[in-house]
């Protein structure tokens, strides 16, 4: 039963860290979609937001794992559930991330951008050096608690049948009768995200240098 | 030579005239002091000057380089960014409310631009940006952060900040304004002995003693027009009955 739960584990773990490292790069891009001054590129990024925070993330998975044989009748091999799980979790935490991001840069104040300007740094170097580690600072909070909520979401991957540590449980909870590997599965994700408010917590802190 | 002359400025926002038209040259060593009401355009102008705004009419031209005149369509031109770029160079600009970088020590806000826009080595930047911050009497505080130090002491990183680049001409926008007056003090006095060393400098103030002293010619702004100006001792003892009133407020 633990060897089951501890690989139901192992692949959460991985569906979590695989969103955060994909996602976080692809929403910063769609944030600057959504600010462009290209009127179709923004109205395009906006729609999308719309759409994958307005809808269900677990039918957003199901749509990406089905829609290949539905759309276009491409045979679904059972490699590729891992693999459309990875694809939906991106594509909706990437709209989220944006929002936040777009939040973030919209706060800075114009004075930074100007004086940038005005000692001859480049547009890419303004925003990297200067106004993007300031955004960090600010947007931690609200990426905190995408985050915890991603750490419970990562349960969702069940209904493509992705043993995660949640499917896992319940095949285990269903053949043995017992309460035991839910209450294992509730401990791993209390314990996942104790572990995840630690370490925003003393990313924070190491923020806490100035203003 | 002319390091700055500016040819019958326009601007206006929207359908709202802010500069009717103003010229201005300021020769190499000369320190100008524009004053007027709030309103008058004494910022636009200046963000006009350091190209923060574009103008919508007139010629720039810094060190007899052109920045900017008028095109046949009647618009503002331009000149390619590869010489905006080399033009940049020549000013610097002091923010009202200095606009340091938070996340920036106070040595790194002062050597940064040197080493990321000119390129200089780091070793180098960061031993002018110390002697720099020496000169401004903020030697001790090189690790400190712009949220650990007084508004006088943000104020005097700014303009350290400003000179590490080697400008010809330094702008300022109401340094002292943000500022307690007791801090003022302490700014002016960086101000004056940058003025001692012959640095040319555009200043707009409300402190008139400070402009008096300082100053090789004193422009009045009002309604996006220069009013008046002339030497301190001209301007102080104008006829000009508006300019009477407005030095007359703020001395007292
Ligand atoms: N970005 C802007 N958009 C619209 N109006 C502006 C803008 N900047 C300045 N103005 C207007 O231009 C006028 C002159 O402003 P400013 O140059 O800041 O005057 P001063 O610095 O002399 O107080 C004011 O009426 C102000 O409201
Ligand atoms: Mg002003």
């Amino acid at each position: 039963m633990l060897q089951q739960l501890g690989a139901g584990m192992v692949v959460s773990a991985e569906i979590f860290f695989l969103t955060l490292i994909l996602s976080l790069p692809l929403g910063l891009v769609l944030s600057f979609g959504r600010m462009s001054k290209n009127r179709l590129i923004r109205a395009v990024s906006k729609v999308y937001i719309s759409v994958m925070r307005g809808t269900p993330l677990m039918l957003q998975l199901m749509v990406v794992y089905f829609g290949p044989f539905y759309l276009f009748g491409i045979k679904i091999t059972s490699s590729y559930r891992f693999v459309a799980v990875i694809i939906g979790f991106v594509l909706n935490y990437a709209a989220y991330f944006a929002e936040i991001y777009r939040g973030g840069i919209e706060s800075m104040a114009i004075g930074q951008y100007e004086a940038a300007k005005i000692l001859g740094y480049s547009k890419v170097q303004t925003f990297f050096k200067i106004i993007f580690p300031q955004v960090v600072k600010r947007i931690l909070p609200p990426v905190t608690n995408e985050v915890i909520t991603l750490v419970k979401d990562t349960s969702l991957a069940f209904v493509i049948a992705v043993s995660e540590m949640f499917t896992s449980a319940k095949a285990i909870a269903a053949a043995q009768t017992t309460m035991v590997p839910f209450v294992i599965a509730g401990i791993f994700y209390y314990v996942f995200n104790l572990l995840v408010a630690f370490v925003m917590e003393k990313l924070e802190k190491k923020l806490d240098y100035y203003r | 030579m002319n390091l700055l002359e500016i040819k019958n400025l326009k601007k206006s926002y929207g359908g709202l005239t802010v500069i009717e038209d103003i010229s201005l040259s300021v020769a190499e060593g000369e320190v100008v002091s524009i004053i007027g009401p709030s309103g008058s355009g004494k910022s636009t102008l200046l963000r006009c000057a350091t190209m923060l705004e574009k103008m919508n009419g007139g010629e720039l031209t810094y060190l007899s380089e052109k920045a900017a005149w008028n095109g046949s369509d009647g618009k503002c031109v331009y000149a390619p960014s590869k010489d905006l770029k080399r033009i940049h160079g020549y000013y610097g600009l002091v923010f009202q409310n200095f606009n340091l970088f938070p996340h920036f020590s106070v040595l790194k806000n002062v050597m940064d631009a040197p080493v990321s826009v000119q390129g200089i080595p780091k070793a180098e930047a960061e031993k002018t940006a110390r002697q720099l911050l020496a000169r401004l009497g903020l030697a001790d505080k090189a690790d400190a952060y712009p949220c650990q130090l007084s508004g006088g002491q943000q104020q005097r990183v700014s303009i350290a900040r400003a000179l590490a680049l080697n400008p010809k001409i330094l702008f300022f926008d109401e340094p002292t304004s943000a500022l307690d007056p007791e801090l003022t003090v302490e700014v002016l006095k960086v101000i004056r002995s940058l003025a001692e060393q012959k640095m040319t400098m555009i200043i707009v103030t409300h402190e008139m003693q400070f402009a008096k002293e300082l100053s090789d010619r004193i422009i009045f702004m009002e309604e996006g027009r220069i009013q008046a100006q002339g030497t301190p001792d001209e301007l102080f003892s104008t006829e000009n009955a508006r300019v009477r009133e407005f030095i007359g407020k703020l001395t007292n």
